[in-house]
């Protein structure tokens, strides 16, 4: 009896271990703990067609940068659905990568979480120079007048892809210039089943990143110039009102569309059922779903009075990808050189040739790499007419409360109810009542 | 026991057509999603989210070959393996330790005992998800254990998980056998714990199945946690899958292509643990 | 309340002490009992009750942005995070306070229906009959799949121009002229449900037929000999057998469809249509998309406080309820 008391006791004190210990086989990369200058943790976001094609191009890329300095770089590619998570975790906890990527629009939001290193003269100096970087991107890596939270990587603009043949089929030949064109146009093609304009109405980013181009057009952008929310005012009213009017108004755009999250605008584009999207990047989506590269034609996003620039005449937010160091890192130097060798000339061609994307780096954009005519125009675009969103610590916030509302906003048009001006304001006054106080 | 002795009461007519309507119905509901996931399955990535039909036009099997390349799938399945088997074992064999104790022994503390467990099962995952991140960063710190980013900090995560609701159940099962058995057991020179062994968990042995089946979905499935906890050596399936949604394309075929060949293992074994669940003490333990 | 999860033992283990020559014995391991439940309680403190603690200091502090990188020394707010999320004169609170109506109706719904299906099924699938063992393999697919694949194909099904839901209601039936949306608006709150009784049924299904296994066939042949019909072999033999299984299932059910967060993210990204803002991915919105742990950590608490009266209202009725039946 005694025997089997014991084996019982035994027997919990294996689970209790195994549970404990035993169990655990994974290895742990704690990065900031590494203690040993020669190795470096750095997270990547997902940029390429998958998150095994991004471990792919970049582990070639940072196997010269290994060579080349000793430091060993662990890399680990983090899907989009976790990334931001994991960096909030990270912050809490001190345990996070030395070097990571950023949406560029969280640049402010976690800057004010002190976590990341500024990047003040000197630490510019190591990497080259801050002017060796396009001056917008630098405004979309943290709050104006503070040393940015992070570097410029990868830099990408909205633009407007069409689709050649259904242009052809209703006998248009060129793309709308102005909104007042778009409504014109989208008469034409829309109909039977086909429409003119896609969009992600359920896509909370998307929403905001358009809505910020029309406020821009209107002379808004969101905020007063002291970083307060400033949601209500006619400007803005307006500004989500003609977003949302091309599907209730002008019913451009398919009231399906108000539910679309997963891409499902580019399906249709591919599909021949919508004419235009606005997007960045949307080359290698195309492709997948069968499209020839001569199939669409990219044209700048319309602008109120036709022209480009910037003032009123912004289509784009800055869009991109900055990278960060944190700043309890045990290998400030190494990470520094990662930086560096990351934003060089040579890496920049690389990368940004690899993911369709612009770099933010003066010298490298000239090369022919970017001369497309698909790339001019988001070159043209963000050294032109490209904004950054605002770089204000509630950036997420704003993005939340003020993007559920134009998905709800749309919602209400998909259904043909009418969207008043009324109703727009009420909803964007919800939404500001959310943003923190003070 | 596939042949069940005839029973005395043979099924009334009304009884069977009411369950073969009800049956019917239930088979469609559940088994339609099942078919779009099959049959999207099969549909080039173009075809996927093209209009519904209920017959694919193209068939192809390329996304059961691209799933492999586009996520590493093979190696999150061996983590979520090890991480939900790990966790079921732990938490089943704890379980019915603690279970036994409730329900054969009166002492100090029990209602305590009983009523703290139970408790835990109504914090909301979101209110201690940070914190329990920052207690294994700390114990990580302090002991060298290394419990966040690891198999182990998961495993022990989801055992807790499903330990209250384990108890409670196996409480109750172990109180539905007669106390009879163990006492004779004990009567014939077993230990209280031979009694356990020997008697009492073969006796409540759909019980068991039923809570390792539930152990190990509760793992199995759970996202959350397994998106803050873990790295790309250690991900899960759970949490994996979603690699699939790219920032500019849904691989929507590859999607239910993977998730239909990760689930085929599973199902298999919940097939083969069905026996159980339905032989136990109707199988003649207790006479 | 616990006293009828292990019925009263004192009677019943009396004459096995009689019979046992070794009192001395049990005595001497009075120490068992807690020998085997150090496990569960220490892991429980661990992963559980320790966090759960900070949580709740956290509710306390101002938690924004600013702060998370060290909260010891983040400010106290006092019951500041508490008074936000009351004060439904505001739209975060009126927002919270929605939330939580639409979760209670949500959660009642969910719960009857899955524990409707699952007995129901359970007790079909009692006798065997051709077919059975095949049934009872499909009825468990919608458990064994990993959650975000079972939710996403539903998403897809319920899309309103390409989705199959809208082809079979709009297309074949004819029953809606214009196709609706299932995503947004009003009808996501049903969508939301059918997902969730999909997903959860199984569970309950799975719970129930485990429970019956133990119910003595013999029951049955007395009853059926006493000329008792299906209907009343039901309600006089297979439910009150199930009533202690049944006791926790419901409440488990019930604390899990309420917590649940994973169903509505998948299904609706990071903001719900109002008609299906959950609780759960409220408060989700409220700390992680917003950055405000104090805010949603407040929030949780509140609602940890409402699991905690329902929950225990709950036991002491069903309790009350079994000792009197089984007098």
């Amino acid at each position: 009896m005694r025997r089997i008391r014991a084996a019982a006791a035994g027997a919990v004190t294996v689970s209790l271990l195994a549970a404990v210990s035993a169990c655990g086989g994974g290895s742990a990369s704690g990065g900031g703990s590494g203690d040993s200058p020669k190795k470096l943790t750095y997270w990547a976001s997902n940029q390429g067609p998958s998150v095994e094609a991004d471990k792919k191009i970049l582990s070639a890329e940072i196997a010269k940068f290994e060579k080349e300095t000793g430091i060993d770089v662990e890399l680990e590619v983090v899907p989009w659905s976790d990334l931001l998570n994991r960096i909030l975790a990270a912050t809490t906890s001190g345990q996070g990568p030395d070097v990571l990527n950023i949406g560029n629009t969280w640049s402010a939001s976690l800057q004010a979480t002190g976590a990341l290193l500024p990047w003040d003269d000197a630490n510019f100096e190591k990497i080259g120079g801050r002017d060796r970087f396009v001056e917008s991107a630098i405004a979309s890596a943290g709050a104006e007048g503070k040393d940015p939270a992070a570097v410029p990587l990868y830099s990408m603009a909205y633009t407007l892809y069409w689709n050649k043949k259904m242009f052809a089929d209703a006998g248009i030949t060129k793309p709308p210039a102005t909104w007042d064109e778009m409504a014109e146009i989208g008469k034409k093609i829309s109909g039977d089943g086909k429409w003119a304009l896609g969009a992600e109405g359920s896509n909370l980013s998307e929403n905001i990143h358009h809505v910020f181009t029309f406020g821009q057009q209107h002379g808004t952008n969101f905020f007063t110039p002291d970083g307060k929310p400033d949601f209500t005012s006619d400007a803005a009213v307006d500004a989500v009102k003609s977003y949302v009017d091309l599907m209730a108004e002008h019913k451009i755009i398919a009231p399906g569309n108000a539910e679309y999250a997963q891409n499902q605008s580019l399906q249709d584009f591919a599909k021949n059922k919508t004419a235009m999207v606005m997007w960045q990047n949307a080359q290698t989506a195309f492709a997948s779903h069968g499209m020839k590269d001569d199939d669409w034609g990219v044209a700048p996003i319309p602008v109120r009075s036709g022209d480009p620039g910037s003032g009123t005449g912004v289509n784009s937010m800055v869009a991109g990808i900055n990278m960060a160091v944190f700043k309890n890192t045990d290998n400030l130097d190494g990470s520094l050189k990662f930086v560096k060798f990351m934003t060089s000339d040579a890496e920049q061609k690389a990368l940004n040739t690899a993911y369709g994307s612009i770099p933010p780096v003066k010298a490298a954009q000239e090369d022919r790499a970017f001369d497309s005519p698909a790339l001019r125009i988001v070159r043209d675009t963000l050294a032109n007419s490209a904004a950054p969103l605002p770089q204000v610590p509630a950036e997420s916030q704003f993005e939340t409360a003020v993007g559920t509302a134009v998905k709800e906003l749309f919602a209400e048009a998909a259904a043909g109810k009418p969207v008043s001006k009324d109703l727009v304001r009420e909803k964007l006054a919800k939404a500001q009542q959310q943003m923190p106080q003070g | 026991m596939p042949s069940a002795p005839r029973s005395p009461m043979a099924a009334p007519r009304s009884f069977v057509w009411s369950r073969r309507v009800f049956l019917t119905l239930l088979t469609v509901f559940v088994a339609v999603p099942v078919y779009v996931m099959l049959s999207s399955s099969l549909k080039p990535l173009q075809d996927v989210s093209g209009e519904f039909r209920w017959l694919p036009g193209d068939l192809t099997l390329s996304p059961y070959v691209d799933i492999w390349s586009t996520v590493p799938l093979g190696r999150y399945f061996v983590n979520s393996l090890i991480v939900a088997g790990a966790a079921t074992v732990c938490s089943v064999v704890i379980a019915v330790f603690a279970a036994y104790a409730v329900s054969r022994y009166e002492f100090r503390g029990k209602r305590v005992f009983t009523v703290t467990v139970l408790s835990t099962q109504m914090f909301p995952g979101i209110l201690f998800l940070l914190p329990l991140f920052l207690l294994y960063v700390n114990i990580g710190n302090a002991t060298g254990v290394a419990l966040f980013g690891s198999r182990g900090g998961l495993i022990l995560t989801y055992l807790t998980f499903s330990l209250p609701f384990s108890i409670w159940m196996l409480i109750g099962y172990f109180a539905s056998v007669p106390r009879e058995l163990d006492e004779a057991a004990l009567v014939d020179g077993c230990g209280p714990l031979g009694a356990l062994l020997r008697v009492v968990v073969p006796a409540a042995v759909p019980g068991i199945v039923a809570v390792t089946v539930y152990a190990f979905m509760t793992a199995w499935s759970e996202v959350l946690f397994a998106s803050v906890m873990t790295n790309d050596t250690t991900r899960t399936l759970a949490v994996g899958l979603q690699a699939y949604s790219t920032q500019n394309e849904v691989y929507w075929n590859q999607i239910m292509a993977a998730s239909l060949v990760v689930s085929v293992p599973v199902v298999a074994g919940f097939l083969l643990l069905q026996r159980y669940l339905v032989a136990g003490l109707t199988a003649g333990a207790v006479k | 309340m616990t006293a009828t999860l292990a019925p009263p033992q004192g009677k019943r283990a009396a004459p096995g002490a009689a019979r046992t020559p070794r009192r001395p014995g049990r005595l001497r391991r009075a120490w068992l009992p807690y020998l085997l439940l150090v496990p569960a309680l220490a892991l429980e403190l661990l992963v559980h009750l320790v966090p759960m603690v900070y949580g709740l200091l956290m509710s306390f502090k101002e938690l924004t942005q600013f702060y998370i990188r060290d909260w010891t020394t983040a400010p106290w707010k006092g019951l500041d995070n508490y008074r936000v999320a009351v004060d439904f004169d505001t739209p975060v609170g009126a927002a919270l306070l929605h939330s939580f109506w639409v979760t209670c109706l949500f959660t009642a719904l969910s719960v009857g229906l899955c524990w409707l299906l699952g007995t129901t099924t359970a007790v079909y699938l009692q006798e065997s009959f051709r077919g059975r063992g095949l049934l009872r393999g499909l009825f468990l697919i919608p458990y064994a799949l990993p959650m975000y694949a079972a939710v996403i194909t539903w998403t897809f099904m319920f899309q309103r121009d390409n989705g199959l839901v809208n082809h079979v209601l709009v297309d074949q039936l004819g029953l809606f002229d214009e196709p609706p949306f299932w995503l947004l608006g009003d009808n996501s709150f049903w969508a939301l449900l059918v997902v969730s009784v999909w997903k959860g049924w199984p569970f309950a299904f799975l719970i129930v037929m485990a429970g019956l296994q133990t119910v003595p066939r013999e029951l049955y042949e007395a009853a059926a000999l006493d000329g008792a019909g299906r209907w009343q072999q039901l309600r006089r033999i297979t439910l009150p057998s199930l009533s202690s299984v049944n006791q926790v299932l419901v409440l488990v059910l019930f604390l899990w469809t309420f917590n649940d967060f994973n169903t509505p993210f998948v299904l609706f990204g990071k903001s719900a249509p109002q008609a299906a803002d959950l609780v759960s991915i409220h408060i989700y919105q409220a700390s992680f998309v917003t950055w405000n742990f104090g805010t949603g950590s407040a929030m949780s608490v509140l609602l940890l406080l409402f699991l905690l009266v329902v929950t225990a209202v709950y036991l002491l009725i069903t309790s009350r309820g079994r000792r009197s039946a089984g007098a």
